[in-house]
Parts: C-alpha cells; structure tokens; sequence
C-alpha cells in the first residue's frame, strides 16, 4: 500500500479519538481513589469514598428505585418495542402507518425536555379527567421511560428482524403453524440476541435519564440520576466518582463477557461448518 | 432419461382427455402495483406428475408456486388442489409443502427437530412422530446426523433435510423452489435423479421451479415455460425441445438456428419457406397451417445440421459458409459458420474420434444440410 | 359475526366449480375463520404499541400546544383552563397570546433561541471533524480489532451521561487537571478560565454526543465496497481524490443521521448547558426547565417547547426519512 503517510495521519487521529472519549473517564477512575477530597492534590491512594458511597443510605435508596425502574422500563419496552418493529417490518402498508414509524422513531432524537414536559402536562391531564395517575410516582417514571426507550428497543429488533430470511417463518407456516405460534417457537428464538441487546439498553438508559424523570417524578420518587445531580451541581464530589468507577467497571466487565461468549461462540460455530464441508 | 421403463409404460393422463387434473390453475394472476408478476394462467397438473416452471429471473415461476403454498393471494383467478378452491385456505393449512430455495431450515433446531416440525403442528402422537421422522432421515441418509444443527451441515446434506421436513407430513403436492441450485455443479447432477428417484418411490406430485434447462429437462415428466408472467409453452421435454411453440422457447431452451422468412408453398404433405439469408429454400415434410405469405421462422438445431464438402444433390435445405469459430468441448465441438449474407449459423457435432482429422477446421467452406423432418415452423 | 361467517362460505360454495363434500365445505368456513382471526392478531399487534403512542406520544405535544395558550395563575395545577362553561350555556375560549408574545419581545427567548441553534451547529461540525476520520479508521482497520475499537466507541454511551459530562468539571476547573498541567508545563503562568464557558459547553456537547455521529458514519463506511476505491485508482485517480469523489459522497447518508443524530437532542439540550455553562451560556433547554422548575411558569415553559418543536420539525422529518430510507435498504 502507498498510503503510509496517511495511515500515520489517520492512526494519530484515531489516538486522539480515543484519548478524548477516555480521559475525561480515566480522570474519575483515579481520583475515586484519591484520599484527598480536592482534585488538585494527589493525598495518596485510598479506598475510603467507596465506603462513604455505601454509608449514603440516601444515594443507594436512590439507586434501587432506578434500578427497579430500569428493570420494569426495559421489560415493557422490549414488548412494545418488538410489537412495533414486528408491524414495520412485517405489515407491509396500511392506514395510519406513517404516523405510526414517524411516533417510534421521533423519541430517538427528540430533545428530553420537550418528552418530559409533554409527559407531566398529560399525566397532569389525565389526573384531572380520570383520576389515574394519582400523583406522580414511580409509575409515571417507568410510563415515561417505556414510551421514550422503546423507540430504541424498536430500531435494534427491526433491523433484526429485517435481516432474517422471511422463508424461515414461511418455511413453519408451510408446515402447518399458525401465525402466532410461528412468532413464538421461530421468530422469538430467533431474534433473542436482539431482544436481550434492546432490553440492556432499554434498561441503561433508563438508569441514566435525569431529565425526563425529573419533570414526571413526584416527592417519594428520586432516581439516583437526580440525587447526583444535585449533588455535581455543588461540584466535584469523590464520592460521585467512586461510583463512576463502579459503573464503569460493571459495564466494562458486561460487556468483556458478552464478546467473550460471542467470541467463543463464533469459534465454535466456524469449526462445526468446517466439519461438515470436510465431512462430504 | 431419468425414468425407469416402468414409469414410461405408464399412461400420460395429460393426454386422456377424461383423467381430472389434480392442481388446477385457473386464469391466475398476480400483480404487485403495476407490476404484473403472473399474467392470467391457465394450468392443470396432474397426479404423480413431476412438473418443472421453467423461465428466467422475474418470468413469474415463483410467484405463481408461491401461490400455490399460499404465501401471495392471486389478484385474479383461482387455484384448486385435489378439487378444492384454495383462496381461502391459508398455508398452514393446505396440503402442500414447500422446500425453498435457501432451504428455510430453523437454525436452533436440529435436524431431528426440524423434520418433526410439521407433524407435531398437527398433533401427531409422540411416538408416530419418532418412527416417520427417523423413516425419512434414512430414506434421504440422514439418519446419522439426527442430532446435529443446520450450521453443522454441508450444502447437500442441508438440501436433504429441508427435503425431509417438506416430505415427512407426505402433503398431495411438494412443492420445491430451486431445490438444486444452492448445489454445486456435480452435487446439482447427483441429486437431481436423487429426487426423481424419491418423487417415483413415493408417488407424490413435484412442482419444481428452476432457471436452469438442464435441471427441468432431466427430472420433468412434463414443464411449463414462462416469460414475463405468461406460459409460453407446456410439454413434455421431448416436446419442448423438438417442437418449441414460440421462437422464445426455441432460443430459451438449447440453441438454434432462427431463418426468418415466408411460406412460398403449403401442401397436405409438405411446406416450403424461403428465406432471403439462404440460397436454398426449405422444405419441410409436415404442413404449417399457415397460408402462403405468412412471415415465418424457421428453426433448426445445431446438432441437427450435417456438415459436407461437396454441393448437395437436393435443392432445398441447405446453405453454404465459411467455419469462423471453432469451440471444443470435449464431447463435441461447436462451429459458427458464416453465410455469404455475413449470418452466422451454429452446428454442433459430436466427437467420435480422438483424432481431429476428419474435424471441420477453420476457414474451411462448407454446406451445411438437414433432414426435412428437422425444422420447426415458427408463425411469427 | 357467526351469520357473516355462514354466508361468506356459502358464497364461495356456490362459486366452486362442483358440488363440495360435506368435509371440504366444513374446512373451508373454518379455513375463512382462521384467516378472520389472523386479521384480528395483526390488528391486536398493531393496536397495543400504536395507541400507546398515541397516548403517550402524540396526545402530549397536543397538551403542551394547548397549555402554551393558557395563562399562568397560582393554583395547582398552575395553569388557567383555557375552555370554561359560563353560567352553564356559553362555552367561553381563553386564547392567550401572550406567552408567545413573551417569546418575541423579551430578548432572553430570542438570544437563548439562536445560541441554542449556533451551539449545537458548531459542535455538530466539530464531532463530523473528530469522527470522521475516526469511523474511517475504525472501517478500515483490521477485522479482528474492528470489533473492539467499535465496543470502545459504545462502550461510554453505556456508562452514564450524567458522570461522563461531570467528569470535566474535574478536568476544565481552574484548579483542575488540564489548568495543573498547562501550569506545570510553563504554557500559562495563570488558570485559564474554561468551566462555565461556552467552550466547556462546546467540549461537553462534542463529547457527549460523539459516539451518535461516529456510528451512523461507521456503518456507511463499513458497507462501502473497497474495490471501488481500487478501481479509481486503476483507472488514475489520486487518493485524496478518490476520497473526495468517491468516499465522501457514498458516505453522506452516514453523515446526514450522525449530524441529526447530534444538532437536534443537542439543540434542546439541558444538562451540559448547566453543569458546564455559566449564567451566560444561554440555551433554549435550560431556559424550559427555568421557567418550570424555578418561575413554575408551565404555560410560558410550554410555548418554549412549541417555539423549538417548530425549529426541529424539519429537522427531526428529515433524520425519519434517512431512517426509513435504511430500513428500506436492509430489506
């Protein structure tokens, strides 16, 4: 190859890249173990912001409401989600479609301050019209949630569900199975990677979301997004960055064992194929 | 070539004129918005038959066999099975099966499972369903690789089992859409007489959709060609090839010569075209049907031409060139022949000998002659 | 339901070319049955996500649009009803204007309107500049290390956003890590103020959002077929004019949603603008939490949510169409 010279200018690039994106989370990783509470000085190595972070009942009562949230946000979502990429892909044209894949897809990029309005303005309505929700709680957090990940649950599974070989379901209908059963034994089993992908990220983002649940929570329901916020807003806190340091590591080692898995499985896959081309 | 003695003696119902066709197909069309995918087909099909759609991409073959499994609803028309009026029927419940063309075979089943597949949608006793499926993994050996998943599967062994899953629930049609051609070339020979071997032993009638002549020829009992959403012509292969009804099925199918022309004299017995490529006209030992004047094509196959050195006797039928190409294949050559008109004509003869002595060779001058009883008259 | 049934078969019966056994003409009605049913599960699929978001989607925008013209009163909720019976017989409709007024006439709306606009165009450029060469890198490197250098671009975007954005009030303070070592290496002789600037607004928006620009990009560049790049040079194109003529415009798909994906959350954006901002950093999305959170003015925060939904539409219309488009494609 002649493109020595720009591989070097692209590898630079790429260095940079990735210093930018690092940094700023290798800094937080640091100073978690920094015994000093200013970021200037280095007070030498200590683990001692990780045990006030488990001595803040108010943060880890935090934590588990969002966690919870997470979990029943992620696990709708992935329904709904898998329900509306199954009508866009699979329905072909009907009325209303349009508007239908113009709702699913307007929460990717909508600003959050606009959904999380709108939302508390209908909660607010539907309060006064019917009484239902009373209030705004943890309930209203997770409907809030659904609505605005399934928008991401929806374009990981359809492009999912675009790639299977449609024959594959033809191939159980031919068979004699019924349409629902054909989505239960074949195309569920079959997009299950996707399900869990979207349901994880579903679940990230709902842990993640400040805005949104700041407009739709009510007195009893503070997510742990909220709790650090106000407390970054003060400034820097060691604490805050033990726990970037947890999440990191949490996702860092999720996600090192999902590409292991995925790995392994990929070997296995390549040899058994090898196998049975040398079997002919 | 493919069938046995047995099955040749047996009487061909598509010429009787009582016998009841089993699929019926009856002015069928599909279009997708403008596109008219299958133009008004009219199509029986008998029972036991092994019948190819044959035609290029696009020509409508596999959308009108996949209305047959009930994936597309006919625009127009209808289709019956064994008598019954299918509109209404969905897949999973018609007495079809299919095989596809990727062979659609479920990638977190096994082999076992995926031809258990169908009958257990139909309830069939846990038992039954042990003895069918192991029954039809030996038929088509596959019985020891029961266990194994379809990525742990060569391309012929995965042909086998998509065969077994559609063959298991023993449906009144199989239906298979390009069964072969995921196969390479010597697979592709071997497992066509595989599977007339099977359709003979079980008796079912086969729907084949294919591209590729060869294949259709080979396996058919009889086959229909397609072009754009229309049946050119159906036949038995025989037919096909040596009486095509349309100058596109005479240059889809094999090769030939294409003398257009128009008819100069029509007797009971006899015809004659003349052609303003050739010197000679032609003369045909049959009736066209056609009055005199009519604009005609005439057509012969390659390997029906004789070469010679010498003039012919006759005046008719023959025409005089200069050899331009030479290809060997092996089995026989191929020669284009260039007429004093600057039109090439084709022959193709085959190699007896080793030796290429006698073998007609490059700027050689020839006439080239045919039987009266070798050209088709193509009304155009 | 059951007498359509009846009647539907027995149309089809009289249709049929011959007398139908009493078997087929049973199966047949339980044939249009099934079909019958198989409808009524697409509609139930359809039904369940598409009301809501009906629900929670589209009713909502039509709240805040109808909230936007009421006024602000002291009451909870806080906002005046805009339709009221009056005296039992009159149906009286208060439109009030004067939260778009407001809009209009008070410079605030106006300023924080186009910096919202300037600051996410800018950082929008900036991410392309960063994260181009990145995604191209990143299609062009070896298989085995594309998978992991892809996991490291996605990797963040699974951490917090919230701790991603803190994390450079530790670097940009004037006590902070990058002012200690510009100190120490004799650059600055004096911390340079970068928190609660506009610059920590444009580093907090590039660095949040550069993941969304890299990956859209990555995918067009990774389908892109290299021969191409091969045949222009074979045929004597340079490289730099071969990225130009070639790479560049068979990327602009990428380009277009990335730069979506980036200007319209950014341009709503809310946090970054006030962990990293100072009071002069004006943004349209801090400025609606304002207005709710502290003025508890929800007719005015509404009509500054209809102000910059009007800003997005195209926009946000434009990034659905690429996104169809896409889908369209995998198919």
């Amino acid at each position: 190859m002649n493109t020595g010279r720009r591989s070097v200018w692209l590898l630079t690039a790429m260095i940079l890249g990735y210093a930018f994106l690092y940094g700023p989370i290798l800094s937080l990783i640091v100073y978690s173990f920094n015994e000093s509470r200013l970021v200037t000085v280095w007070g030498g190595f200590s683990t001692k912001w990780y045990g006030e972070l488990l001595q803040n009942q108010k943060l880890l009562d935090a934590a588990f409401l969002s966690l919870k949230i997470a979990a029943l946000t992620a696990t709708g979502a992935v329904v709904l989600g898998t329900l509306a990429a199954l009508v866009l892909v699979r329905f072909g044209r009907f009325r209303g479609r349009t508007l239908f894949s113009g709702m699913v897809t307007a929460p990717l990029v909508m600003p959050e301050v606009i959904t999380g309005l709108a939302l508390l303005l209908l909660f607010v309505a539907l309060e006064q019209l019917v009484g239902w929700p009373s209030g705004r709680s943890m309930t209203t957090i997770v409907l809030a949630h659904v609505t605005f990940t399934m928008a991401f649950v929806t374009v990981v599974v359809q492009s999912r569900l675009a790639q299977m070989d449609r024959s594959i379901e033809e191939a159980a209908m031919d068979l004699g199975a019924r349409p629902f059963k054909v989505f239960m034994v074949i195309t569920l089993p079959m997009i299950a990677p996707s399900l869990i992908a979207a349901w994880l990220l579903a679940f990230t983002l709902s842990l993640d979301d400040l805005v949104i649940a700041s407009f739709v929570s009510g007195p009893g329901s503070t997510t742990l997004p909220m709790v650090v916020f106000s407390s970054v807003r003060l400034g820097v806190t060691p604490e805050i960055n033990a726990l970037a340091t947890i999440i990191v590591a949490l996702v860092a080692v999720g996600i090192l064992v999902a590409a292991r898995i995925q790995h392994r499985q990929d070997k296995q896959r390549e040899k058994d194929m090898q196998r049975a081309y040398a079997s002919e | 070539m493919a069938h046995s003695a047995t099955s040749a003696l047996m009487a061909n119902p598509w010429n009787d004129p009582e016998a009841q066709p089993f699929i019926r197909i009856q002015g069928v069309s599909k279009s997708f918005g403008d596109y008219v995918a299958v133009n008004k087909i009219d199509l029986d099909i008998y029972q036991g038959e092994l019948f190819s759609l044959l035609g290029g991409s696009g020509c409508g073959k596999t959308t009108l066999l996949r209305m047959l499994a009930g994936f597309e609803t006919p625009t127009e028309g209808k289709i019956f099975i064994d008598g019954v009026d299918m509109s209404s029927i969905p897949p999973y419940e018609r007495p079809v099966n299919m095989m596809f063309q990727s062979y659609a075979l479920f990638p977190h089943m096994s082999v076992e499972q995926n031809v258990a597949f169908g009958l257990k949608q139909d309830g069939v006793p846990k038992k039954e369903i042990a003895e069918r499926v192991a029954a039809i993994l030996d038929m088509v050996q596959m019985g020891k690789f029961a266990s194994r998943k379809p990525h742990q599967l060569s391309g012929g062994q995965r042909q086998r089992v998509a065969l077994a899953r559609a063959l298991v629930k023993e449906p009144k049609v199989l239906l298979l859409d390009e069964p072969l051609g995921a196969l390479d070339k010597k697979l592709r020979e071997k497992t066509q007489f595989e599977l007339v071997n099977i359709q003979e032993r079980i008796g079912i009638t086969f729907i084949v959709v294919t591209h590729d002549q060869e294949e259709a020829m080979t396996m058919s009992t009889r086959m229909a060609v397609m072009n754009q959403g229309m049946i050119e012509q159906v036949g038995s292969p025989v037919e096909v090839y040596e009486y095509p009804a349309t100058r596109f099925v005479g240059e889809f199918i094999g090769s030939a010569n294409m003398f257009e022309g128009t008819v100069v004299e029509e007797a009971t017995d006899h015809a004659v075209v003349r052609c303003p490529e050739l010197d000679a006209d032609i003369f045909i030992n049959h009736a066209t049907n056609l009055p005199p004047g009519a604009p005609v094509v005439a057509m012969v196959r390659p390997e029906k031409m004789k070469a010679q050195v010498e003039k012919p006797e006759s005046q008719y039928n023959y025409v005089r060139g200069v050899v331009t190409e030479i290809a060997y294949l092996g089995d026989m050559s191929i020669y284009h022949v260039r007429l004093a008109t600057g039109m090439v004509v084709q022959i193709s003869q085959t190699n007896l000998r080793h030796t290429a002595e006698q073998r007609l060779t490059w700027d050689d001058e020839v006439y080239l002659t045919w039987h009266p009883g070798n050209c088709v008259v193509l009304a155009q | 339901m059951n007498e359509i049934s009846t009647r539907v078969s027995s149309v089809a019966m009289t249709t049929g070319e011959q007398s139908v056994p009493e078997s087929r003409r049973h199966r047949a009605r339980r044939s249009l049955a099934v079909a019958r049913s198989g409808r009524a599960g697409r509609m139930l699929v359809t039904a369940l996500p598409y009301l809501w978001l009906v629900l929670f989607f589209l009713i909502p925008f039509a709240i805040v649009f109808k909230i936007s013209f009421s006024e602000s009163i002291r009451a909870i909720p806080p906002y005046a009803p805009l339709f009221e019976m009056v005296d039992d017989t009159f149906l009286q409709i208060r439109l009030n204007l004067a939260n778009y007024m407001m809009l209009f006439e008070d410079r605030l709306y106006l300023a924080a309107y186009l910096n919202s606009i300037k600051i996410a165009a800018i950082s929008t450029l900036v991410c392309l500049l960063i994260g181009y060469p990145m995604a191209y890198g990143i299609a062009r490197s070896s298989k085995a290390v594309r998978n992991g250098l892809l996991m490291l671009i996605i990797l963040p975007f699974w951490t917090s956003f919230l701790i991603r954005v803190y994390a450079w009030i530790g670097l940009l303070k004037n006590e902070g890590l990058i002012n200690n070592f510009l100190l120490w290496l004799g650059l600055i002789d004096q911390p340079l103020p970068m928190l609660y600037t506009p610059f920590a607004v444009y580093v907090g928006i590039v660095y949040s959002y550069l993941p969304f620009m890299i990956l859209p990009l990555y995918a067009t560049l990774e389908k892109m077929d290299m021969s191409l790049l091969e045949a222009a040079a074979d045929l004597g194109c340079k490289p730099f004019k071969a990225f130009l003529t070639i790479t560049l415009p068979l990327s602009l798909p990428g380009i277009v949603a990335g730069s979506l994906l980036v200007f319209i959350p950014a341009v709503g954006e809310f946090v970054i603008p006030d962990l990293l901002g100072g009071p002069s950093t004006l943004m349209i999305g801090k400025v609606l939490w304002t207005d709710f959170f502290n003025n508890r003015d929800w007719p005015l925060a509404s009509a500054v949510a209809v102000a910059m939904l009007v800003l997005l539409v195209v926009p946000i219309m434009l990034f659905q169409r690429y996104q169809q488009r896409a889908e369209e494609a995998k198919r």
